[in-house]
C-alpha cells in the first residue's frame, strides 16, 4: 500500500482508538440522558461529570467552571456574544487581532452590527501583537479582549503573560477570552494564574471526534446564553448533552494531559527537522511567521507554485497538508493571517501549512523531505514563465 | 374511477412515418422517469399519452416536467361515459381549480371524439355549464378569458381536467442519435448539453481532468452535474479523460498566447475520439461567441478545424444573462458557481491570441507528439456511469 502521511492535524485529527471505544462505549450502554431521574440517567451524568473534571484539572480551574458545547466555533461564539451582550450597558468597545479564527472574526462583526465597536490589533512579522498596542487601544467603554493563544495557520504564540500584565494594570473590568482551539494540550495553559476569564477549546483537534468543544467560564463571570431552552449547563448552554463527545474529549484531555511535555517536545524536534529540511533542500522556499512558536503548525512559501496544486500534488504521493487553512480554502481570496504579516501576494498563494500530531514520527518527516523537492520542483516547471 | 395524467406532445405527432418510433421513445421515457414511483402504464390513443399514475400525483408531475418531447401535462380522471357522472366529475374539477388556484369564472371545453356518445360538443358545454352553474355559489360564465377552463374529451371513456402544466418541450431523449458534450465545471456547458438533449439528442459528457493542477472536488463538482443533467435523461456515461501530461506538454513547449486554443484543439480532438468509441455524431460545446479570447469566430474557427464532426454551440444565441437563468432554471447553477478551480482557468494566457490564423497555429503545435499525447490521455480515461442519484456503484447513495 502507498504511504500515507497526515500532516494536517490543525485541520482535524484523527480519532484515536482509546478516545474511540470511550464513545462507543457512550452511545451503545452508557446512552441515557443525563437529565434523567432514573439510573440511565445518572450513568451518563457521571460521565459528563468526570470529563468535565478531567478538563478542569487539566486548566487548573474548577468543575463548574466547564461549560461543554458544539466546538470551537460555538465556544468562541458563546464567549464573544455572551460577554458583549452582558456587559453592553457598562459599555461597547471590543479588542481583538487581526489574526484570530473567522469564528471570533465574524462574531466580532456580528456584534459589530450590534453596536458594538471593535479594534483590531496589527502583528509583527512573526504574528504576535504588541502588547503596547493593547495597551494603548483601550478606553473606558473596553468591556471585551479577545486574544489567540496559538495561531492556526502560522504557529505563533500570543505573550498572554504580558497581556495580563497590561489588563491588570488598566485599572478597570474587563473581560478577556483566549481562543485556545490550537493551543490546548500542546502548551500548558493556567488560565486563573494569568487572569483569563473565557478559554476556547475543540475536541476534534485533540483526537476526540468532531462536534464536542468546551468554553471554560470564570466564576462570576456573566454571560448571555445563545441559546434558550430545557437549561442544561446551568442555563449557559441548552441543549441535551452530547455525551459520547464529552466522554470522547475527556478521555482525549486526559491523555494529552499524561502525554503533554514529552509529545509537545517530540512535535517540536519534528517540526525543526522539517522546516530544516524543507529550506536546506527547496530552493526560495520562505518559512512564514515564528522560527519557534508552537511545536505542530509550520507554515512555509514555495514561490512558483500555486498551493492548491501542491497540495493536489502530495496528496497524489499521500502526503496530506493544507494551503492556507482548511476553512479558508475554498474561499478564493488570499489567508488574512498571512496578508497581516505583510506577505507578498506571490508568497501567500504558494503557502502550504504543516501541522503535526503526536503519533507523526520521525519516517513521516523523511519521507515528506524524499518527496516534496521533487513535487515542487515538477511543478515549478509548468508555472508561468 | 382510474387516476390519469393527460400527455401532450405536440411537435412529435407531425413525424409521419416514424411517429411510431418517437411515441415509443417517449412512453420509455415516461416510464423511466416514473420508475423510482412505482412506475406508471402508458396508453396511447389519438393525439395523447395517458399514464395511469400510482402515488403521489405531484411527485409524478414534477418528474414528467422533466421528459423532454412532453409539450403539457394534466392530471385528470376516467369515468364512464356517463352524463350524471360526468357533471359531477366536471364539478368536482371546478371546486378543485377554485381551491388550488382562485377564480370567480369558468367556461366549459367539451371535445366530442367519439361520436357515438348522444350529445355532441355544444350541447355538452351547456348542459355541464348549466349544472356547475346550479350547483355552486359565487361563479359566473365567461366564454372569452374564463378563470377557469373545465375540459372534458368524450372518447371510449370520458375524460375531464381543469389544470394544464407545461412540460419542456422538445423531442424524447434517443430519438436524434448520440453527440459527445464537452462538458467542464463551468456554468456554459451544462446548459449547451441541456439544450442538445432537449432535441432528442442523447448525450455522452467528457469531462478533462488535470489532477494535480487541479483537485478531485473539481471531478465532484462535475459528477453533481452530470447527476441534474440525469434528470433529464436517466443516466449518462461520464469520461474522465487525464489531461495533466497534455497540459504539461502545452505549457513547457507552446506559446503561452495560444496556450487556450491549442489547449481547446487537444480536447476536441479527444472527444472527436470519445465520439467514435460511442458512435457519437456530433461534439457539443459550451462556447457562445465573444465572451472570452478563445470564442472569437476566428478562435472557433481553430479549435473546429481538428475534427470532421459538427461542433454544435447551442449557447451562441443567448447572453450570459439567459444562460444564468437557463442554468438556475435547469438546476446546474448552485453547483456551477462553487469556486473549485478547474485547469481552464490556471492556465489561461495573460494575453491571448484574439484573432488567431489556422497557419500560425498549426506551426505551434508541430512541437507536439499529438498522436501519443491523444493515445495516451485516452488510455487514461475512466468512465462513471451516473444516474440523480449519484454514480452508479456508490454504495452510499444507494445504501443497504
Amino acid at each position: 500500500m502507498e504511504r500515507e502521511v497526515y500532516l494536517d492535524n490543525s485541520a482535524t485529527t484523527r480519532v484515536r482508538e482509546e478516545v474511540a471505544a470511550v464513545v462507543l462505549e457512550a452511545m451503545t450502554r452508557q446512552y441515557g440522558n443525563p437529565s434523567s431521574l432514573h439510573r440511565k440517567g445518572i450513568e451518563a451524568e457521571r460521565l459528563v461529570q468526570g470529563a468535565r473534571e478531567i478538563i478542569a484539572r487539566s486548566l487548573g480551574v474548577k468543575g463548574e467552571e466547564i461549560y461543554f458545547t458544539s466546538g470551537g466555533t460555538e465556544a468562541n461564539n458563546l464567549a464573544l456574544k455572551g460577554a458583549a451582550r452582558a456587559r453592553s450597558r457598562r459599555g461597547k468597545h471590543i479588542i481583538t487581532t487581526a489574526i484570530e479564527h473567522p469564528s471570533v472574526l465574524n462574531t466580532c462583526a456580528q456584534l459589530a452590527e450590534e453596536g458594538f465597536q471593535v479594534t483590531y490589533l496589527p502583528v509583527d512579522g512573526e504574528g504576535v501583537i504588541d502588547p503596547e498596542d493593547l495597551r494603548a487601544s483601550i478606553i473606558p467603554e473596553t468591556i471585551l479582549v479577545s486574544t489567540m493563544f496559538v495561531n492556526n495557520e502560522i504557529g505563533s504564540i500570543q505573550p498572554l503573560d504580558q497581556i495580563a500584565e497590561v489588563l491588570a494594570g488598566a485599572g478597570q473590568d474587563i473581560i478577556w477570552h483566549v481562543d485556545a482551539i490550537q493551543g490546548y494540550g500542546k502548551l500548558p495553559l493556567k488560565p486563573r494564574e494569568l487572569g483569563i476569564h473565557l478559554v476556547s477549546i475543540s475536541g476534534h483537534k485533540l483526537h476526540a471526534p468532531k462536534g464536542i468543544g468546551v468554553l471554560y467560564v470564570a466564576e462570576k463571570v456573566p454571560l448571555q446564553p445563545l441559546f434558550g431552552g430545557g437549561e442544561q449547563e446551568k442555563g449557559l448552554r441548552s441543549g441535551t448533552e452530547n455525551v459520547p463527545g464529552i466522554a470522547g474529549l475527556g478521555r482525549a484531555a486526559e491523555l494529552a494531559l499524561a502525554e503533554q511535555p514529552e509529545a509537545s517536545a517530540r512535535m517540536q524536534e519534528l517540526k525543526e527537522r522539517l522546516v530544516a529540511g524543507i529550506l536546506e533542500r527547496v530552493p526560495a522556499a520562505r518559512l512564514n511567521g515564528p522560527r519557534e512558536g508552537a511545536p505542530h503548525i509550520a507554515n512555509i512559501s514555495f514561490p512558483g507554485v500555486q498551493g492548491e496544486t501542491l497540495v493536489h500534488a502530495l496528496e497524489g504521493v499521500g502526503i496530506y497538508v493544507s494551503s492556507g487553512s482548511a476553512c479558508s480554502s475554498r474561499q478564493p481570496k488570499p489567508s488574512h493571517v498571512l496578508t497581516a504579516l505583510g506577505l507578498s501576494r506571490e508568497e501567500i498563494t504558494s503557502a502550504l501549512r504543516f501541522s503535526l500530531a503526536p503519533e507523526n514520527g520521525e519516517e513521516d518527516i523523511d519521507y515528506v523531505l524524499e518527496r516534496l523537492p521533487q513535487v515542487v520542483a515538477d511543478l515549478r516547471l509548468f508555472q508561468r514563465r | 374511477m382510474q387516476d390519469l395524467l393527460l400527455v401532450r406532445y405536440g411537435e412529435i405527432g407531425l413525424k409521419g412515418k416514424n411517429q411510431s418510433f418517437f411515441l415509443n421513445t417517449l412512453m420509455n421515457r415516461i416510464k423511466e422517469a416514473l420508475a423510482p414511483l412505482g412506475g406508471g402504464r402508458c396508453r396511447r390513443t389519438q393525439g395523447r399519452i395517458f399514464v395511469e399514475i400510482k402515488g403521489d400525483r405531484e411527485a409524478a408531475l414534477d418528474r414528467l416536467r422533466k421528459v423532454f418531447g412532453i409539450v403539457s401535462l394534466s392530471p385528470t380522471r376516467e369515468v364512464p361515459l356517463d352524463l350524471e357522472v360526468i357533471k359531477e366529475e366536471a364539478l368536482a374539477q371546478l371546486l378543485l381549480a377554485r381551491e388550488r388556484d382562485g377564480g370567480s369564472t369558468f367556461k366549459v371545453e367539451a371535445r366530442r371524439a367519439n361520436k357515438a356518445f348522444p350529445h355532441n360538443s355544444m350541447e355538452l358545454n351547456q348542459l355541464l355549464g348549466a349544472h356547475l352553474l346550479r350547483n355552486t355559489t359565487g361563479f359566473s360564465v365567461d366564454v372569452h378569458e374564463p378563470d377557469i377552463r373545465v375540459k372534458v374529451e368524450i372518447r371510449e371513456k370520458a375524460y375531464i381536467y381543469s389544470r394544464v402544466v407545461p412540460g419542456p418541450g422538445g423531442l424524447p431523449v434517443g430519438t436524434s442519435g448520440r453527440a459527445v458534450l464537452l462538458l467542464s465545471g463551468g456554468i456554459d456547458s451544462p446548459v449547451a448539453g441541456w439544450m442538445t438533449m432537449k432535441r432528442g439528442v442523447t448525450l455522452t459528457p467528457v469531462y478533462f481532468h488535470s489532477f494535480p493542477f487541479t483537485g478531485d472536488r473539481a471531478k465532484e463538482k462535475v459528477i453533481d452535474l452530470c447527476r441534474v443533467l440525469a434528470q433529464y435523461c436517466g443516466s449518462l456515461n461520464l469520461h474522465v479523460v487525464h489531461f495533466t501530461e497534455i497540459q504539461k506538454a502545452l505549457n513547457q513547449h507552446c506559446p503561452e498566447d495560444l496556450g487556450t486554443l491549442l489547449m481547446r484543439r487537444m480536447m476536441m480532438r479527444l472527444a472527436r475520439e470519445i465520439a467514435r468509441q460511442v458512435e457519437g455524431k456530433a461534439l457539443v460545446t459550451g462556447e457562445s461567441i465573444g465572451q472570452v479570447a478563445s470564442q472569437t469566430l476566428e478562435a472557433l474557427h481553430v479549435t473546429s478545424a481538428v475534427v470532421d464532426l459538427p461542433v454544435i454551440r447551442p449557447l451562441v444565441g443567448l447572453d450570459k444573462e439567459e444562460i444564468i437563468k437557463r442554468a438556475q432554471e435547469i438546476g446546474t447553477y448552485n453547483i456551477s458557481i462553487r469556486p473549485y478551480e478547474d485547469c481552464c482557468t490556471i492556465f489561461v494566457p495573460r494575453h491571448p491570441v484574439t484573432r488567431p490564423r489556422l497557419p500560425q497555429v498549426e506551426k505551434a503545435e508541430e512541437v507536439l507528439p499529438v498522436a501519443e499525447l491523444i493515445a495516451e490521455a485516452l488510455e487514461r480515461t475512466e468512465v462513471i456511469k451516473i444516474t440523480e442519484r449519484g454514480r452508479e456503484g456508490n454504495g452510499f447513495i444507494h445504501g443497504h
